[in-house]
């Protein structure tokens, strides 16, 4: 890492407040946040999801979004007070030396017009180069940031191109006029961790190859460490703190930074080997599946016992999630059958009796879209133990009573209320208790924390914890996340493109020797060390060699 | 681009089949009558020879299908049989109004469509203005109001002092720009009734779009606003714009039947309604079937030059 | 000058109707409570006068024997007299007080409105609902079937109907709720189509939900809010349509009093600069203006509240 203290100041933000429309009245989402970033200088700007990121970023190029304002405090860009600059002035600055890189670069390329096209753009109407010199800047941009024939893919137009690559397009773009400052809005968080490592490596290198100035803003500590010089940490729109990149990480001094940065306390205790002989709860023979004429899952295998957690890890597309599907009968498979205590299950859920549909259940990733918004806590959860064990009346309010207090959840206060009215953690657990509600004895967890802030995802995952010893339940967890697995899992399967490449006990997975894709999965997940990122390009440029 | 001729093809396809299950419709909602269509027109008390004469004048002894297909024949080749009311050819009841209705639904087509995009468009650039909530509320208020309501307030204020005629009448010999001055109350009407709701749509359309993600980026771009509308915006524009614009062509054909009432516009429109009192079902059928293929027509277009301007569509991976 | 004068009233009358607005908001907020009042708050002056005519049109409708002077059909005195004493609004074209029809016009058109558009959303939103939810050849059959009756312009549809099944008053109201179900359908379909794709949805069907309790309790209760939107465009729509049709002299037939029939009857008075004949179309125009303006407020609040 660079030492920049030293560097002239580029820009000064002192105390920002910038507040939003909802119903007619304005609420602040930065209150009072100051900013200083030197010349060539790389900050992070971390938080969870309503910390006000993205709009303090926008606020450096002197932008704000349709229905917000900034209303209070300066900015100052290179001796250019942005707050008073006209809207001409500031347009000037903006593509030419304040650059932005979005989060989605699907969304963000314009469909009608060619990379290469909109990649000129900004120099030829700033009128930093003529349109032939800034097409061959081009080329030689997309070949620095390690793009696939760099002479052509310029001529594409963006749907023609992957997700990580248009990425990588897209911080060219940005790098067009050399700007001093460019604003990355979480560019990997929408990529695997596979492809993310390529897009990181070639950000970090292009920024430091042009010395350009940069606020890296995400949610995921451990790629801020490798890219940031210093990091500021947000929380509802306030500044918690802010230091240089190794001190925060050795040394963080606010309570919440220290949860934010405490390694998962939550780890399961390995469990006994699963004696030989003993019938699977589910198990899974053979199944090959997919829709139209395309098969997702090819021959998969594995078993699930009681109490036990089964991790299916894997990138989109693995066909973790078909799997899921197969075994609640969604789609039945077109070869192979599914196993429930050693008895073959229908392959359509419609076959399915009430009580072997009640056996199973499942617990979403997204909470928003897994409960009725219309429905009120008390029917949410009531349902499953009316339909399926016929409860009524006051025997049901008791039961519904009970869950919500296995979840700790104050039956009093929550029973009637509506999913709205209810936190994100909150609606997790509310889809963990109608699950339970049915009294099952397998649960399918699909990505159930990855929507959520790392606090309440661990507070989630030991609550599961503790409900599989309680009722003796068998977890099917699917995660793209290993430090989900390490936490929860005793077995791991690992997919990639419909075929499980490796299976086996936890530890023996995270222990040398791997499969090569596990491998690249297991490495490619970033860690809190700042030279992380670098070691590992380092190992990976030898084992080629 | 073989699969955007493909999807064009198969949309055109479509359509013809459409239009064929519409000929079918209309040419069997005749079966649909109690007795029929010979018992219909000469009522209960025809004596059944009177009855059984009329029905072989019409044709109706022979089996439906065939007559279906003779009228289908008929009707591409022009001649969609007689009229009952007055035994003259369809055809020739026809032709000088459809020219009438085409030229009257052009001429307020033509004034309506830029107007419409224009103030659509600049709605939708300062919305939330006082002028957007001043063209929003005149739109809706003129949505509102019934064709007719319209036709005649028009009348009132601009026929009462003799400014325009109230009453259209259109011949042959009738030069361009007589025909523009005696027309102008009725296109007048048409175009306010449809400006509204394609500015409506307009506004929408162009307001969902200036909310991309594409466009925020063109803007942070520091590209300056003319290009960000004409260069990122209107590409995209095309496609939605498009289906705004067939949708109100396709409405001016319902509303010009209105108006060409309250006008007395020697149209289709009027010799529908006509017919309708007089139960002329031929001449119904006859004119019911060349709106619903203009209709058709009409959509059908809007579709192709939408895939067509699709840039996701015509460039394949 | 006289165009001035004119413009002044426009002004005066608009100023008239938001204040009116602006009252029945003021009255309204006091007498209700919770999620209604709060609702209200938020209500343009536009929307609040749109929710006063309604509720005058409805109250006129209801009480059209106790208001009115006259009787329905009764011929009263010579034709086409002028406004006077006891002819508010002179006489029609048969003698028949004006006044009067047009309060009976009230209950006679928009009543036959209302049940047009309430039966062309039973048959076409129960049908939507179940396409979406079954899906399969069930979709497909309805949904092609609705495309075919989509692709026939409706007042061309219900003209040529309307010469086949003739023009009786249930004939009108079948004719015209069939044509408009398919609209209703559609957007139903649609908005059943982003429901069923729910994971609470999929959390449902997986637990053996029926499928009588998966659309009424499942889909329904959040489709309500784009339905009932709808269920005011439509009858704008359809009060429009009925209109036209009976201005068209194949709607509603005399000699029950009828607003679109009534602008038809005395059109002939608008050449002598006599604006009778404007009273029921504006009144007509009225009411859709109103509901129009309440839908607008009602879906820009769905909208807002999703963002």
């Amino acid at each position: 890492m660079k030492d920049t203290t030293n560097k002239p100041v580029l820009l000064t933000m002192r105390n920002i407040e910038i507040e939003g429309r909802s119903d007619e009245t304005w609420s602040p989402i930065i209150k009072g946040v100051d900013l200083t970033l030197n010349k060539g200088e790389v900050l992070g700007l971390i938080g969870e999801s309503g910390a006000g990121k993205s709009t303090l970023g926008l606020a450096a190029m002197g932008f704000t979004r349709d229905g917000c304002r900034i209303s209070g405090g300066t900015i100052d860009f290179d001796g250019i007070d942005l707050m008073k600059a006209s809207e001409a002035t500031r347009r000037g600055l903006r593509g030419k030396r304040i650059a932005y890189v979005a989060q989605s670069a699907a969304a963000s390329f314009n469909p009608a017009h060619k990379l290469i096209d909109q990649y000129s753009e900004a120099p030829v109407q700033h009128g930093v180069m003529g349109r032939a010199e800034a097409e061959s800047d081009a080329v030689e941009l997309y070949r620095r940031m390690q793009l696939p024939n760099p002479d052509e893919i310029g001529f594409r137009y963006p749907h023609q191109v992957s997700g990580g690559q248009l990425q990588r397009a897209m911080t060219a773009m940005a790098m067009a006029c050399r700007p001093d400052l460019i604003i990355f809005d979480e560019p990997t968080t929408a990529l695997d961790v596979t492809t993310q490592i390529e897009v990181l490596a070639a950000i970090r290198d292009i920024v430091a190859q042009f010395d350009t100035a940069a606020i890296y803003i995400t949610h995921d500590l451990a790629v801020v460490a490798q890219m940031a010089d210093k990091i500021k940490v947000l929380l509802r729109g306030d500044e918690v703190e802010e230091a240089d990149t190794r001190t925060m990480l050795a040394s963080p001094k606010q309570d919440y930074t220290k949860t934010l940065w405490a390694v998962r306390s939550h780890a399961r205790a390995t469990q006994p080997p699963v004696e030989k002989g003993t019938v699977p709860v589910v198990s899974v023979k053979a199944v090959t599946a997919g829709y139209g004429p395309i098969d997702i899952l090819k021959n998969i295998n594995f078993d699930i016992h009681k109490r036990r957690t089964v991790a299916v890890v894997g990138e989109s597309g693995s066909g973790k999630s078909t799997a899921a599907r197969v075994i609640t009968g969604l789609l039945p498979p077109r070869q192979g059958q599914v196993l429930f205590d050693g008895k073959p299950l229908p392959p359509d859920y419609r076959q399915r009796s009430r009580d072997q549909l009640r056996q199973a259940q499942m617990i979403y990733q997204m909470a928003d879209t897994a409960l009725n918004p219309k429905l009120r806590l008390r029917e949410l959860i009531g349902r499953p133990a009316q339909m399926y064990l016929g409860l009524q009346g006051k025997a049901l309010t008791d039961r519904i009573r009970d869950l919500l207090n296995l979840i700790e959840l104050d039956p009093d206060k929550f029973i009637d209320r509506l999913p709205s009215e209810l936190s994100g953690g909150q609606k997790q657990r509310v889809g963990i208790a109608r699950a339970l509600a049915a009294e099952p004895k397998f649960i399918i967890c699909d990505e159930v924390t990855s929507a959520l802030d790392q606090l309440v995802a661990e507070g989630i995952l030991k609550l599961l914890d503790r409900l599989q010893t309680e009722f003796d339940l068998a977890y099917m967890f699917i995660t793209h996340d290993l430090a989900t697995v390490r936490a929860i899992a005793d077995e791991v399967v690992v997919m990639q493109n419909g075929r499980v490449v490796e299976q086996g006990p936890k530890d023996e997975m995270f222990q040398p020797p791997h499969d090569p894709y596990t491998e690249l999965l297991l490495s490619s997940v970033p860690e809190m060390d700042p030279d992380w990122l670098t070691k590992l390009l380092k190992e990976r440029a030898e084992k080629a060699s | 681009m073989s699969i955007v001729w493909e999807m064009i093809f198969k949309r055109l396809g479509l359509g013809l089949l459409t239009l064929l299950v519409i000929s079918v419709i209309i040419f069997s909602a005749t079966e649909l009558l109690p007795g029929d269509l010979a018992q219909a027109i000469l009522g209960q008390s025809a004596t059944p020879e009177t009855v059984a004469a009329f029905r072989k004048e019409l044709g109706l002894d022979l089996p439906a299908y065939q007559r279906y297909f003779n009228w289908l024949f008929g009707a591409l080749q022009g001649d969609f049989g007689t009229s009952l009311a007055n035994k003259r050819p369809i055809a020739d009841l026809i032709a000088t109004r459809l020219g009438n209705t085409l030229f009257l639904a052009l001429y307020a087509a033509a004034i309506a469509v830029p107007l419409s995009l224009t103030l659509g468009i600049l709605a939708a650039l300062y919305r939330n203005s006082i002028f957007d909530r001043a063209a929003n509320a005149l739109a809706l208020t003129s949505i509102s109001f019934p064709e007719f309501f319209v036709a005649y307030i028009l009348i009132f204020v601009l026929a009462q002092s003799g400014l325009f005629p109230s009453m259209t009448r259109m011949d042959p010999n009738t030069s361009l720009g007589e025909a523009l001055y005696r027309a102008f109350l009725p296109a007048l009407t048409l175009t306010l009734v449809v400006t509204a709701h394609m500015m409506r749509m307009t506004r929408a359309a162009i307001i969902n779009l200036l909310a991309s993600p594409y466009i925020e980026m063109a803007r942070l771009k520091g590209i300056n606003p003319m290009r960000v509308i004409l260069k990122h915006a209107l590409p995209n524009a095309l496609a939605p714009i498009i289906t705004v614009i067939a949708l109100n062509l396709a409405y001016l054909i319902t509303g010009v039947v209105v108006v060409e009432v309250v006008f007395v516009y020697p149209g289709l429109g009027q010799l529908m309604v006509d017919s309708v009192a007089k139960r002329d079902f031929p001449v119904v059928q006859a004119v019911a079937l060349i709106f619903a293929a203009a209709y058709v027509l009409l959509n059908l277009t809007a579709d192709v030059l939408s895939t067509l301007s699709n840039p996701r569509l015509i460039h394949r991976k | 000058m006289t165009i001035l004068i004119k413009l002044l009233w426009i002004a005066v009358a608009i100023a008239v109707a938001l204040a009116a607005g602006w009252l029945f908001r003021t009255a309204a907020i006091a007498v209700s409570r919770g999620g209604l009042r709060k609702a209200l708050r938020t209500a343009p002056l536009t929307a609040a006068f749109g929710m006063l005519v309604i509720l005058l049109y409805i109250l006129v409708a209801i009480f059209a024997p106790v208001i009115a002077p006259f009787a329905e059909r009764e011929v009263v005195g010579g034709q086409f007299l002028p406004w006077e004493a006891p002819y508010i609004l002179g006489t029609d074209n048969l003698g028949r007080d004006m006044f009067t029809r047009l309060i009976y016009g009230a209950r006679n058109t928009v009543g036959i409105a209302f049940m047009t558009t309430a039966l062309a959303f039973a048959i076409g939103s129960i049908l939507g609902l179940l396409a979406a939810t079954v899906g399969g050849w069930m979709d497909q059959f309805l949904s092609r079937v609705v495309d075919i009756l989509m692709a026939i312009p409706s007042l061309i549809f219900s003209l040529l109907l309307l010469t086949i099944f003739g023009t009786s008053v249930v004939t009108l109201i079948l004719v015209i709720a069939t044509i408009d179900s398919t609209r209703v359908f559609r957007l139903a379909r649609s908005v059943a189509q982003d429901i069923v794709v729910m994971d609470y949805i999929e959390a449902a069907k997986l637990r053996g939900e029926g499928l009588w309790r998966l659309i009424t309790r499942e889909i329904l209760p959040n489709a309500m809010a784009p339905l009932v939107a709808e269920f005011g465009l439509r009858f704008c729509f359809v009060f429009l349509m009925i209109s036209a049709l009976s201005f068209l002299g194949v709607g509603v037939q005399p000699p029950t009093a009828d607003w679109g029939s009534m602008v038809r009857e005395n059109a002939a008075l608008i050449t002598f600069g006599d604006v009778t004949p404007l009273l029921p179309a504006g009144a007509i125009a009225l009411l859709t203006v109103a509901v129009n303006f309440v839908v607008d407020w009602m879906l820009h609040r769905a909208s807002g509240l999703k963002e």
